[in-house]
């Protein structure tokens, strides 16, 4: 497996080999289809639109509707102005969405379509709406495409109507999975305070088989909330990378102040996002989620001789890496080599900072790919890999036991449907790093060795 | 329930009028009585149809050319076409050597912006020295995506270049995503170049051994080729190259030395098939080696072709042993399956061969189409001197080439192949619309709209088709099987595959899980005893 990647690195600049983040519009569709009867539009090549739908459905098994402008050389030549004026009658003739949120593509972004003046010159049926939002493949990744479309939302859609702010908090998530944005809404609901959370893909991606399919499913934030948002008391936005833009764009908007806090992947990041929610409104937290946080706390201590002192190598999208790297830390093991293929000094910076506290010295890579995180790996060994799917080969390659964690995953199922954020989803990452673990101990177990009780 | 012209009429009111005119000839319901019948094919998607099309990188660095084992294969331009063409097909391959197998590799040259404004010529040429230095391979390809043609980088000039520095083949392959109206630009772009650059580069002059053939149009998902190979090694042949699936660039470049090709993927290949024909004299045959009887019928053909007795008795003495192992099987599966539909609507060729595996599983395909096909591949070839190209079609160059005056040579003489072609298809390939029943339906270039509608009026038992479709089936309680991806199972070529798809479909049909879609107390009244008497009140 992977037999001609060698210990020794050789410095590349020619572009990536086996890469760790894909395009933007992937993720502007992805955002897209939080909102509620909105079909998401790529502007490019029908390839484009083909290759997302199909990543997307295979990470959550669940359709993934979206259109295309369907480029031909002609409209590459001369612009895609007609494509877009056709498809946006066509959609709404044919699939009747209630809002449409187009995202460009490299194709579209070189010939330079100006999507706002086409959008104004479109044919839209009275009621229904169009936003759109720039996704050039060829900057930042599939995480600066999600950030974007979020932005775009408010852009478009935030009003302030009310003269007073309402007791009712924005939660951004971020590019998680639909069980994520599920817990997070049900942490935030315990806590006795309305929220908004945009996107949010659960009801939409793990919509439940009923015998009847239906192009819009139930879930996705309305659009009567998204405009709604610009009257909230504050925003949260979780995971910078994800979803800063769109809550320094609601501040800038609409004037909601906007707390940037990590993805709450882990015990400190939960606790933060708690104490957030506390601090702006007055809050109390109830014993359930109390509760849980013990729970929590409990296995922890409980399991910590699992995993104490094992060194992980973790790769991913910078705003999951940093709160599990942040986690693993309170758990007591030692990240090695940390990286994501997104650029971004922030990455770098967050990550050096928690090594630092910690005392710990490990590589730590903005924009790398897989073949250098591979080759670090030969170099320093680890316990333990945590990422996407494609670290497997890897994994395999250097016998690792191997968490999958993060977007996309294509060879395992359920992941979508669980959270890994708030306390329970860190319960499920341990019973994931602990169960890793200790199969490989069951398998390099000599009999004499073998365990019943671990 | 059938459908009829009206009923069809109602289906396509939906549409704005431009949409209905347009997707009316992309739709026949087979009428044996009319003769032939015409269908649309091979001409632009609407913009804002929700397709199932993908581009021309696709067909050409996703299909063709990818799988060839032993190559780098080098994407240019931003990251995303190289990440999802990357793993996702299951075009599987083994190598002797594992450094000569780069199928578990991404190569991106991950233009940035200041590529896009700058050219990107530069960072590919270094792309290329530094996987030169690194992979050692024995050539290289480089693929074109959508920005690259609109800046201008010349990538057939920086490949030349590169040829220079490392004395190794460096295949430059301009298949922009945006050029033709669907993947099928990109299959024709490979193979010329294929044609041009790679098939008759190597040395050898004959075929090392009796019964040589190429296999044309192969990918090997799932391991089908290997399966395909297994049989015809034991019948005696020899098999050169397979285009291109567990394919390697070090066969290709001796496919020359064949004495016929097979062709499984019409759509993808036939360009190969025709150019070997007119360069080296090599005829094609079209085989299909999906269900036990075309495969059965295929290999016949083979020795036919070949006409020695021998290997003629050696072909049957393997179809008796397969067929007696695997029939008892075969029938088991019978039972689960017989008297349903199905629905069959895959990329090019399989939309067609699967029909003949169904039908050997008492399942009637009774709605079937191609996403990036040609008319030909429905209405036979014969059609294709009516074929009208268009604008989009010209942009597509065709390769012309002429007999090589050292390696042509007839492989039979013209009144063999004149008497063959009576009996086989050689150099034929008759189309799907010709093997379909009366009031079935041929839908081209299928969308979600119509899947819906036409799933909702002939209720099939089982969908075939792609992960773009598959969960929305699904939800509808119908199961889907991927024909592009064997749901990760297969091989279902040849007779080992038959067996497996079977098993995969009755598997599909049998699964306890479909019984859970309505909760129990949907079902029935919870309470019936009091309603009962809550109505005598």
């Amino acid at each position: 497996m992977l037999d001609s990647t060698s210990k020794q690195i050789v410095k590349r600049s020619g572009g990536v080999i086996n890469p760790a983040k894909t395009c933007q519009p992937i993720g502007a569709m992805y955002a897209a289809l939080g909102i509620h009867k909105c079909l998401p539009h790529s502007h490019g090549s029908q390839g484009c639109c083909s290759y997302h739908r199909m990543h997307l459905t295979r990470h959550f098994r669940d359709p993934i509707m979206a259109s295309t402008s369907s480029f031909t050389e002609g409209a590459s030549v001369f612009g895609g102005v007609a494509n877009l004026k056709t498809a946006i009658k066509n959609v709404f003739t044919i699939y009747d969405p209630d809002i449409m949120a187009i995202h460009t593509t490299c194709l579209s972004e070189t010939i330079g379509d100006d999507i706002p003046s086409i959008i104004k010159s479109a044919e839209i049926p009275e009621g229904k709406l169009v936003i759109h939002a720039n996704t050039p493949s060829y900057v930042g990744s599939h995480v600066t495409g999600f950030s974007n479309m979020v932005k775009g939302m408010i852009t478009y859609l935030a009003e302030v109507d009310v003269e007073e702010k309402k007791q009712q908090v924005n939660v951004i998530p971020g590019f998680v999975n639909p069980g994520d944005m599920r817990e997070i809404k049900r942490i935030v609901k315990i806590m006795g305070i309305d929220s908004i959370v945009l996107p949010d893909t659960s009801g939409v991606l793990d919509a439940p088989m009923t015998g009847e399919y239906t192009m819009y499913p139930r879930g996705g934030t309305k659009i009567e909330e998204i405009k709604d948002s610009g009257n909230s008391l504050v925003t949260l936005a979780l995971g910078s990378f994800a979803s800063s833009d769109a809550a320094k764009e609601l501040k800038r908007k609409c004037n909601v102040p906007e707390v940037s806090l990590k993805t709450p992947i882990g015990v400190k990041a939960t606790d933060e996002l708690i104490m957030s929610l506390i601090k702006k409104f007055n809050k109390e937290v109830p014993y359930e989620l109390e509760e849980e946080r013990g729970q929590l706390v409990d296995i922890m201590t409980d399991t910590h001789f699992h995993f104490h002192g094992k060194t992980v190598a973790i790769f991913g999208d910078p705003d999951i890496v940093i709160a599990l790297t942040e986690y693993i830390l309170s758990l007591g093991m030692i990240p090695v080599h940390v990286l994501t293929g997104t650029p971004g000094g922030a990455f770098e910076k967050e990550i050096k900072a928690m090594l630092l506290e910690a005392g710990i010295r490990a590589n730590v890579k903005a924009a790398g790919d897989l073949m250098e995180l591979h080759q670090l790996i030969k170099n320093k060994p680890v316990d333990l890999l945590i990422g996407n799917t494609y670290g497997k080969y890897i994994a395999r390659a250097e016998d690792l036991p191997f968490v999958r964690i993060g977007f996309p995953i294509l060879d395992r199922s359920v992941h979508s449907y669980l959270p890994v954020v708030g306390y329970k989803g860190a319960m499920r990452i341990i019973e994931m790093i602990s169960n890793a673990l200790l199969e490989r101990a069951d398998r390099d177990a000599a009999d004499e060795d073998f365990e019943l009780v671990m | 329930m059938a459908i009829d012209e009206k009923m069809l009429e109602q289906i396509l009111n939906k549409y704005p009028a431009k949409v209905k005119r347009n997707r009316k000839k992309h739709i026949v319901i087979r009428d044996i009585e009319k003769g032939a019948q015409e269908i649309e094919a091979n001409t632009r998607t609407i913009p804002g149809i929700i397709t199932n099309r993908g581009c021309a990188f696709a067909g050409c660095k996703g299909v063709v050319v990818g799988p060839l084992k032993d190559m780098v294969h080098i994407v240019h331009g931003p990251v995303g076409c190289a990440y999802y063409s990357w793993g996702t097909r299951r075009n599987k391959a083994k190598s002797e050597n594992p450094k000569e197998n780069f199928l578990n590799y991404c190569f991106s040259t991950d233009m940035q912006e200041s590529d896009i404004v700058f050219g990107g010529e530069k960072k590919l040429a270094k792309m290329i020295d530094e996987v030169v230095e690194i992979f050692h391979p024995k050539a290289i390809s480089v693929s074109a995506t959508c920005p690259v043609g609109l800046i201008g980088d010349d990538l057939v000039a920086v490949a030349k270049a590169a040829e220079k520095r490392h004395g190794i083949q460096v295949l430059a392959f301009n298949c922009e995503g945006y050029k033709g109206v669907s993947q099928s630009a990109g299959h024709h772009i490979a193979n010329n170049i294929l044609m041009e650059k790679v098939i008759g580069a190597g040395n050898l002059e004959e075929a090392p051994s009796k019964y040589s053939i190429n296999i044309l149009g192969e990918y090997n998902i799932g391991g089908d080729s290997w399966e395909i190979e297994r049989v015809l090694k034991d019948i005696g042949y020899h098999v050169v190259t397979v285009m291109t699936g567990d394919g390697s660039y070090e066969e290709l470049k001796n496919a020359h030395i064949a004495e016929l090709n097979l062709v499984q993927c019409h759509r993808s290949i036939n360009y190969i098939a025709e150019m070997l024909e007119i360069k080296y004299g090599t005829p094609w045959l079209k085989v299909n080696f999906i269900g036990i009887e075309n495969t059965i019928k295929s290999l016949r053909n083979m020795a036919q072709y070949f006409g020695d007795p021998e290997l003629i008795q050696k072909t049957e003495e393997v179809i008796a042993r397969e067929t007696a192992r695997i029939e008892p099987v075969m029938a088991q599966y019978k039972k689960i399956c017989e008297g349903k539909t199905a629905f069959c609507f895959v990329g090019g060729s399989r939309g067609h061969h699967y029909q003949g595996l169904f039908a050997e599983l008492g399942v009637e395909t009774i709605l079937a189409g191609y996403e990036f096909a040609h008319r030909d591949d429905y209405e036979g070839r014969d059609i294709i001197p009516e074929i009208k190209s268009d604008a989009d079609s010209k942009n597509i160059p065709d390769l012309h080439v002429t007999p090589d005056q050292r390696r042509y040579r007839l492989k039979i003489s013209d009144e063999k192949m004149a008497e063959l072609k009576k009996r086989i298809p050689l150099g034929n390939y008759k189309g799907m619309i010709s093997d379909m029943k009366d009031g079935h339906v041929i839908v081209d270039d299928l969308n979600h709209f119509e899947t819906e509608e036409f799933i909702k009026i002939l209720k099939p038992d089982i969908f075939a088709s792609g992960i773009k479709d598959k969960y929305v089936v699904q939800k509808m309680g119908i199961p889907s099987k991927q024909l592009h991806s064997y749901d990760y199972s297969g091989p279902y070529a040849g007779f080992n595959g038959a067996v497996k798809f079977a098993e995969d479909i009755s598997m599909a049909f049998t699964s306890p899980t479909w019984n859970f879609i309505t909760p129990p107390w949907k079902n029935k009244p919870l309470l019936d005893g009091k309603i009962v008497d809550e109505e005598a009140s």
